[in-house]
């Protein structure tokens, strides 16, 4: 990591860029974070990142249980991307506040934690568990895991049920802490979840989630997951995510948009910040670089000096104007 | 789930601990290929990268970005560390499909971005103890640091090593300077015509501890035999992983911990190394109701 630390911790050829944004009223001095689901409760990535740095630690989704996750195999290699069918194993509630969020605390890292849940009552009680935890800075809503026990029909498939989650989260949750609801992109109008979320108390939004997938051995002639379906991450469905950001950012373009989907790169993030999004997760890139997220930090700053931009947040929004 | 004199297993009393950690944290390099030479349907490579291998204990494994910086293929391919002399990391790879391919066909002067060590060690047994390697394929590879270590501390050291045919034997000759080493293909093509748990058989009864690296099925069966003569095994498993370093979580075991629950393990960061005895292989790809957090699955006791 000698050459990407450097970069990222100050060193004298870095780009006089202010990349201090914030997660609605929460401010970050990095416009990028980790990605749920990718970089685990942030502890393996701690030999690769300075993880104070980054923007905020997104956790994997938390729900009141432990869960084992889905029988093996869990994933696929796809082109330019993954498929993935984990099933949301985690320690619950009651680990993540006794072993990983402390661990985050010590070392200065934000936590941006990610809950789930079957029920709007299992959302609102861990919002109302994460209330006041030191080193949470807010949380995410993931109400679009396709890899849940309804498959498909997910919360954020659902103007109606989405709004309840993020409505009963948001009067659980500590007020100090924005409250992002993670979208999916499966949906035949996501403007429409948009709006709903985001009158239902959304402080932001995060998008997207994978995409529902398949892939079938032409050997055993069977789905290859253990699940069946999967979720499609990486670069091959930044298309849809930028597409999406775009959407939503052109009709709401006061809402605070947490781009993801197949960042790689910081000239990747670039074209979500330009889309509309104030802050970009990075997260089946880094399977494939653990030290990305520095990486596209490092690689954003010199992207928006390079087109003469004094602050990230001039750039938030541009190729709209 | 436990007893007062130790761990319950699924089959009895567990005879071996959870591998501890490794000593020293992993690094990202970009690494020269310095030595190429085709071993059988292998190819051994061999990497500038002393970074890496300073770090290394026998059992790790190294994880390979493969097919270049826009690589289409996201996951690195994750390979057991064979050598780590003078500031060398040496890996022997099986090429099967097209990263592997592409990472086998790398000529010296060709640089990869390489993460490790990973993933836990062999546990190495009280100084003396005479011990048993059993290497099935390419996993023979994964068992050189391992007895070479062992010989250091005054163990008597005996090796099998089988596989289908001549030529996917691996680090026969390798081992053979450290170890009294027995080999067995399916068609007879090199040493005995047979499986090496037919050898394992014979030599379990004279060893204090035995270790595998190879196929699960072999894994199995060799962890199998151990158990039933009372000598605790430890295996080093070959699961797909996509990043190798514990955030991906695809990975996973059911392997029994150190409470006695059985839970899925990280083969990346729990692993690769597990008791034999730990694993619960008749399970494997399976979720059973006694895995921890299987009921927020809804798999519930019968």
């Amino acid at each position: 990591m000698t050459v990407v630390q450097a970069r990222h911790s100050g060193h004298k050829g870095e780009p006089d860029v202010d990349m201090g944004t914030a997660l609605a009223f929460a401010p970050i001095p990095s416009p990028v974070l980790t990605a749920s689901g990718c970089s685990a409760f942030g502890q393996e990535l701690e030999p690769f990142v300075d993880l104070g740095a980054l923007g905020a630690v997104v956790t994997k989704s938390v729900q009141l249980q432990p869960r084992s996750g889905r029988p093996t195999p869990r994933m696929a290699e796809t082109p330019s991307g993954m498929l993935n069918s984990i099933g949301l194993q985690g320690p619950g509630i009651d680990g993540l506040l006794a072993d990983e969020l402390p661990w985050l605390a010590r070392r200065g890292a934000r936590a941006f934690v990610s809950i789930a849940g079957t029920r709007v009552e299992h959302f609102a009680e861990l919002a109302g568990r994460l209330r006041g935890v030191p080193g949470v800075l807010g949380l995410e809503v993931n109400i679009s895991c396709p890899n849940v026990e309804s498959r498909g029909e997910v919360f954020a498939c659902d103007p109606v049920a989405a709004a309840d989650v993020v409505a009963a989260v948001r009067e659980a949750a500590d007020p100090a802490q924005p409250v992002f609801a993670k979208l999916s992109p499966d949906v035949t109008d996501i403007v429409s979840i948009a709006r709903s979320v985001t009158a239902a108390g959304a402080d932001g939004l995060s998008m997207i989630n994978t995409l529902l997938g398949l892939v079938i051995d032409p050997d055993t002639m069977r789905p290859v997951l253990g699940g069946v379906t999967g979720g499609l991450s990486g670069p091959a469905i930044r298309p849809v995510a930028l597409r999406c950001v775009w959407q939503v950012h052109q009709a709401l373009p006061e809402v605070p948009v947490l781009g993801m989907g197949g960042i790689r790169s910081g000239l990747d993030a670039l074209q979500f910040v330009l889309a509309g999004a104030s802050a970009v997760s990075v997260g089946t890139a880094v399977f494939h670089d653990p030290s990305a997220p520095a990486r596209v930090h490092a690689e954003l700053a010199e992207a928006l000096a390079a087109r003469g931009f004094g602050t990230l947040s001039d750039a938030v929004g541009y190729a709209h104007r | 789930m436990t007893d007062p004199g130790g761990h319950v297993g699924h089959h009895g009393p567990l005879l071996t601990e959870p591998a501890p950690r490794a000593p020293s944290a992993p690094v990202q390099r970009v690494v020269e290929v310095v030595g190429r030479r085709p071993v059988g349907a292998y190819v051994e490579l061999t990497f500038d990268a002393p970074e890496v291998a300073a770090r290394a204990v026998p059992g790790q494994f190294v994880a390979f970005a493969v097919g270049g910086r826009e690589s289409a293929m996201l996951l690195r391919r994750s390979i057991a560390i064979a050598g780590t002399g003078e500031g060398r990391l040496t890996v022997v790879v099986a090429p099967h499909g097209p990263g592997s391919t592409w990472l086998a066909g790398q000529q010296p002067g060709a640089t990869v971005d390489v993460v490790g060590p990973l993933g836990r060690p062999f546990p190495l047994p009280e100084p003396g103890t005479p011990a048993l390697l059993v290497g099935g394929g390419y996993g023979a590879a994964a068992l050189v640091g391992l007895a070479a270590a062992l010989r250091e501390r005054g163990s008597d050291v005996a090796a099998v090593t089988g596989a289908a045919s001549a030529d996917r034997l691996c680090s026969v000759d390798e081992l053979t300077a450290l170890a009294d080493v027995t080999v067995l293909t399916d068609d007879g093509s090199a040493g005995r015509r047979g499986w090496v748990t037919d050898a394992v058989a014979e030599l379990v009864g004279e060893v204090g501890v035995v270790y595998a690296c190879g196929p699960m099925g072999m894994l199995r069966a060799v962890a199998e035999l151990a158990t039933a003569a009372g000598v605790p095994s430890y295996v080093a498993v070959e699961e797909s992983m996509a990043c190798g370093i514990g955030v991906c979580m695809t990975c996973v075991l059911p392997v029994v911990g150190a409470d006695g629950r059985t839970r899925f393990s990280r083969s990346c960061t729990e692993g690769p190394v597990f008791g034999g005895d730990r694993v619960r292989f008749a399970d494997v790809g399976t979720l059973t109701a006694d895995v921890v957090g299987a009921a927020a699955m809804g798999v519930l006791p019968a």
